[in-house]
């Protein structure tokens, strides 16, 4: 929070603001826009790519290369699609630190989403790759929540958990935690790959699949999920039941126990 | 004789019901000669005395919550598909076992809590025995003549641990099922016999179809049957040695201050099964255990990450997963070194503990009845190996969850794990001498307190201008408290030529103890308590700071 | 040396002092036993209205105990079994799980609390000693039990009639062959079923997501896919006992990529199998990352490096992941030449 109001305050603030604002009419123009002709359809397309190889240019060509052909800093993106890019710019992890760890965390997103898609756009151009997914792809209808939680133990459990609370990997990487992700994120994941994710894509894992997968998360991973036994105790099983149970279960009778056996308080001796 | 049966009419025609009722059970079990010696017994009040009560109390809890979900659950591994009110499981196939726990939870009005009381009091209950094995080791209060109890109170802890993990593995869920085939894999490395007791086990190859039920005899059955005789015998020897007590005005190796049975411990002891009954029955409203629904059915081609056993086999997870992968293949066969050693060490590290009043009886060569406690201070070596011993266990413990220091802390795992390798080794050597440490400074406080008396944080300005703190001399009675330990002094090996000169062979055992006896009893194993002689020469020489 | 000759000026001093020795100090030893301190009053034991207060604060608790357990029924009959109600801040809960709980710990708990506090403010407390008495016998007692036992054996002749002796202790020792007989069905002997599973020539690789068979095109590169043989169905009755053994792990290398020979060889066009179950105790190892190409088992952290024979990089695994020889059939897809050459999952003296 201190660093936003801070930042608020940066002399340039109110021409990033603007930007921002133009940029999302300009999006929401884009998207609201009659879509009748084709024609119009494919000027706003290249007007797109040719705004996202501008952001491209300022915001990734650094490490991604000029022609997003990759560098010794980060890796091509020529077929990567437009669903990796939203993906990793949407969930913050692009761009990334100067300072690499283990692996790029998800952390504040630092472009609008109509940026997002004209760098999608433009990374879409220089080569054939999934497309960002729609709602019908994601959304719950159609769903089998316990068909997805048979795909999710056979395919993600092993690295995010049971519901979906994330694990260690090696050497400091690790599965983040899904509780909260976007479902158009968790679905362009599956379908990318990002970072050392393998990809599990349609021919592999259908789109009905994922939808299943995706529908799951949501009974199991969300502020909606009910927890009939009480405190999830981060869902993390056996560790922190333990903890619990020595803590707060041992420490309230070690606590009552000393009650129990303490002197009771004497009468003053005048 | 005729007398007595009239006077015994006549008080029986007159005497209340409840006593009539005490007279008939008399005649036949010979109660009155049972209630003149425990009636009135008298037990000291410490709060650590009561852990022991903890772990009756949830024992009894588990009893009664672990009949009741036996009237729900199916031990069978048959597939079925479920239909009941969990709706992200519905249509999967599962085992009965996994449906009825399912069942349990969700269709069983109170089920839920009853489960949820049954495990919590489960965790509890080992820890429970943990923190009281503990407090008996570091007050010494296995010496004689307690020693037969002390093992009976570490075979319930090992049983307890076994009885806890069949019972985690009933359900047949995700969780459970692949620490169930962890512990095949342990078996198979067994060399000469491990696959065929992998075979008998498990009724042929992994997971099959017998090992719900067979687990569930054991659980229910076997293991708290054995469990139930221990416990008596454990209380009987309780009541029959009397309890321990630490050091005090009015205490003595022969006898017992307190408060009797009847009525003060009665009410403290029974009321303290309500208060941890009620306590347990909160922690299950409130906080969630083993959600198995969101665990899954077990599949052996499914898993998740972070999968630990219950926190009391936490530590042959821990030996488990810092071991490095050694397999030895010789004429055609495999030594699985990378498992089996775990294996041996995991009950190595609890005889270990087991042992320890033995080696020290051996050490001490004492043979006296010990009815007073150790403060850990006095006892400086033996309160090291304690620590040290516990700072393994923990390392372990840290081990197997070495996965989640590494996500929550943002570490490697593979760090983690090297630091456990390492620790796991130097810990124990660095926490038994910083606890001796430790102790001796505690000691030398104490010495320095009852010789120069209490701070009283008061300065006082001397005449000639010096500033002192006043000290204020102890009572009698913290005088007492504070030298009453006993002080050993180091064994020296006895002559080595005999009355006639002729040479005695010295025996390495013999030579072991001497130096054994020198690192518990040595001038740098425990300060000297102060005598009277030094306290009277201080007191007097300048009596008024 | 046993423990006997422990020279009596090595042990220290006995603590023996009669209980409730003089309580005046001792001008010869100040650090003497001044026996039990004397009783001090509770302010109940002097103030009645204390005791009073006392009396109610305990038949306050045992009335709330009955109210609470009122409560347990109530909420037993009427909350229904699948209602769910959000209590901050421990979530959306069970409704009858919360209210059973509360009540019934409280019913518990407050009638230990009652009977606690009746003992700490209105039993007696003062504090008595016990005398203990050793627990070895006395002498004139040990030498009766002995004598007796002496009388009994002898009796018996046990000790005489060695033949009566030596057979007893025969058929006693013969007699429990028969118990450990009988635990032989417990099992069949392991054979070699360790050493096969369900993958022999021409099985089709069937994705475990779909249920269909995999095509090469089907994999791409950075994918991860699980496998099972064709014609294993989730609802066989053997299905667990297979698939624990079967279950496969299908990832695509870039074949420049793959160090192993051996592994190149059994892989097709980079499509490279492996068993999924660990060699270490027998998890499902499956957590891949696609940009080292390593995979690390949850369970105990071991690490394999796919693009090099599945060799073991770290943990405690001892061997590499068995491999299946795999390649495409007639129609396009791929299926197994073989089944594992090595037993699959964890180590065994017989494995070799």
């Amino acid at each position: 929070m201190k660093k936003l109001s801070a930042r608020r305050r940066h002399p340039l603030a109110a021409v990033v603001v603007l930007l921002l604002a133009l940029a999302a009419t300009g999006g929401l123009y884009a998207a609201f826009a009659p879509a009748s002709k084709a024609q119009a359809d494919e000027t706003a397309q290249s007007l797109a790519i040719e705004e996202g190889k501008k952001l491209f240019a300022v915001g990734c060509a650094s490490c991604h290369g000029t022609g997003g052909q990759g560098t010794s800093d980060g890796p091509s993106l020529v077929g990567v699609g437009a669903a990796a890019v939203d993906f990793q710019v949407g969930t913050g992890r692009m761009p990334a630190a100067t300072s690499q760890g283990a692996q790029a965390p998800r952390k504040r997103v630092q472009y609008s989403q109509a940026e997002i898609d004209q760098l999608a756009a433009y990374v879409a151009s220089l080569g054939a790759g999934p497309a960002i997914p729609t709602k019908e792809q994601y959304g719950a209808e159609g769903a089998d929540i316990a068909k997805g939680g048979e795909l999710f133990r056979t395919n993600c459990a092993q690295c995010h958990n049971f519901t979906g609370k994330g694990g260690a990997l090696t050497r400091g990487k690790f599965a983040p935690t899904l509780e909260g992700v976007d479902p158009k994120h968790i679905y362009e994941a599956m379908q990318t790959g990002p970072q050392n994710m393998p990809s599990f894509p349609d021919t592999t894992m259908s789109e009905q699949n994922k939808k299943d997968i995706i529908a799951y998360l949501h009974a199991v991973d969300s502020s909606e999920t009910e927890n009939p036994g009480g405190l999830e105790l981060g869902g993390l099983g056996p560790v922190t039941e333990g903890l619990f149970a020595w803590i707060f279960g041992l420490g309230a009778l070690i606590a009552v126990a000393v009650w129990v056996a303490a002197r009771t308080a004497k009468a003053k001796k005048s | 004789m005729s007398t007595t049966t009239s006077t015994d009419s006549r008080s029986r025609g007159k005497a209340p019901a409840g006593e009539r009722l005490a007279d008939w059970a008399d005649g036949r079990l010979g109660i009155y000669s049972l209630a003149k010696a425990n009636m009135r017994k008298i037990f000291p009040d410490h709060w650590s005395f009561m852990l022991g009560e903890v772990c009756l109390y949830s024992f009894i809890i588990i009893i009664l919550t672990g009949v009741y979900l036996t009237l729900f659950f199916h031990p069978s591994m048959n597939e079925v598909e479920y239909h009941g009110s969990y709706v992200p499981l519905q249509g999967q196939l599962m085992s009965e076992a996994f449906n009825s726990t399912l069942h349990i939870s969700f269709d069983v009005r109170g089920g839920l809590l009853i489960r949820q009381i049954h495990h919590w009091a489960a965790l509890i209950f080992l820890a429970g025995m943990f923190v009281h094995m503990m407090r008996v080791f570091f007050t010494g209060a296995f010496r004689k003549p307690r020693e037969v109890n002390w093992l009976f109170g570490f075979l319930l802890f090992v049983l307890g641990m076994f009885t806890g993990f069949t019972g985690y593995s009933l359900p047949d869920d995700l969780l459970s099922g692949t620490g169930v085939r962890f512990m095949e894999g342990a078996i198979l490395s067994v060399p000469i016999v491990g696959t065929y007791l992998s075979f008998f086990l498990f009724g042929g190859e992994f997971p099959g179809g017998d090992f719900v039920a067979r687990f569930y005899s054991i659980h229910i059955l076997l293991l708290p049957g054995i469990m139930l005789g221990l416990l008596v015998a454990h209380l009987i020897l309780v009541f029959y040695h009397k309890h321990t007590q630490f050091a005090g005005p009015g205490k003595s190796n022969k006898n017992v201050v307190g408060m009797p049975l009847l009525p003060v411990y009665m009410a403290k002891a029974g009321g303290f099964f309500f208060l941890v009954f009620g306590a347990i029955a909160v922690i299950a409203a409130v906080a969630q255990i083993n959600p198995i629904w969101a665990m899954g059915p077990y599949r052996p081609d499914q898993v998740s990450t972070g999968a630990q056993p219950d926190w009391y086999m936490g530590f042959s997870e821990g030996l488990i997963r810092f071991m490095p992968g050694w397999e030895v293949n010789f004429w055609g066969h495999t030594l699985v070194l990378g498992v089996f050693i775990p294996l041996v060490i995991f009950p190595l590290v609890l005889v270990a503990i087991a042992v320890y009043p033995f080696i020290e009886a051996w050490v001490t060569g004492d043979k006296r009845e010990h009815h007073i406690l150790d403060r850990p201070r006095n006892a400086p070596t033996r309160t090291g190996l304690g620590v040290a011993w516990m700072t393994v266990y923990l390392t372990l413990l840290i081990g197997g969850g070495n996965d989640l220091w590494a996500t929550h802390f943002h570490l490697s795992i593979n760090a983690v794990t090297w630091f456990v390798r390492i620790f796991v080794f130097v810990g124990p050597v660095l926490a038994f001498l910083i606890t001796k440490r430790i102790c001796l400074g505690l000691q030398r406080r104490d010495k320095e307190k009852v010789l120069h008396g209490r701070e009283t944080g008061t300065i006082k300005r001397l005449p000639h201008g010096e500033f002192i703190e006043v000290h204020e001399p102890l009572s009698q009675e913290q005088l007492h408290t504070l030298t009453a330990h006993e002080q050993y002094q180091p064994l020296e090996i006895g002559p080595t030529v005999d009355d006639n000169g002729v040479e005695r062979k010295v025996k390495g055992a013999e030579k072991l103890r001497a130096k054994l006896s020198d690192a518990y009893f040595g001038e740098e194993s425990q300060i000297p308590k102060p005598t009277v002689e030094e306290y009277k020469e201080i007191t007097s020489g300048h009596g008024h700071h | 040396m046993s423990s006997q000759d422990i020279p009596e000026e090595n042990l220290p001093a006995e603590q023996d002092h009669a209980h409730g020795a003089v309580s005046v100090a001792d001008e010869k030893n100040p650090f003497a036993d001044p026996g039990l301190p004397p009783h001090e009053h509770r302010i109940q034991d002097v103030d009645e209205r204390a005791a009073k207060r006392s009396e109610r604060v305990v038949a306050l608790l045992f009335t709330v105990s009955m109210l609470a357990t009122l409560g347990f029924i109530a909420s037993y009959v009427a909350i229904p079994s699948d209602k769910s109600i959000f209590v901050f801040p421990i979530g959306h809960i069970s409704a009858m799980n919360f209210a059973l709980g509360l009540t019934l710990g409280t019913a518990l708990f407050c009638i230990g609390a009652g009977a606690v506090h009746w003992a700490r403010t209105l039993m007696s407390d003062v504090e008595v000693a016990d005398e203990r008495h050793p627990v070895a016998a006395a002498p004139d007692l040990r030498a009766k039990v002995h004598e007796d036992f002496k009388q009994g054996a002898k009796e018996s002749a046990i000790g005489r009639r060695k033949l009566i002796r030596n057979t007893m202790l025969g058929a006693l020792t013969l007699v429990p062959l028969s118990g450990l007989f009988l635990l032989r069905d417990l099992g069949p002997l392991p054979g070699t079923k360790l050493r096969h599973t369900l993958w022999s020539k021409g099985k089709l690789l069937v994705n475990m997501n779909t249920n269909e068979p995999l095509r090469p095109e089907d994999v791409a590169v950075g994918s991860l896919t699980f496998a099972k043989p064709e014609g294993l169905e989730e609802d066989d009755e053997e299905f667990q006992t297979e698939i624990a053994k079967a279950a496969l792990m299908i990832v695509r290398l870039q074949p420049e990529n793959i160090k192993d020979k051996r592994e190149l060889e059994w892989s097709h066009e980079g499509i490279v199998a492996y068993s999924k179950i660990c060699t270490h105790v027998g998890c499902p190892i499956s957590l891949y990352e696609q940009q080292t190409h390593h995979v690390l088992c949850p369970c105990h952290q071991s690490t394999f490096d796919l693009s090099d024979g599945a060799r073991v990089i770290f943990g405690p695994a001892g061997h590499a992941l068995p491999q299946l020889r795999i390649g495409v059939n007639g129609e396009g897809y791929l299926e197994a030449l073989g089944d594992f050459e090595e037993p699959v999952g964890p180590a065994f003296w017989e494995r070799g």
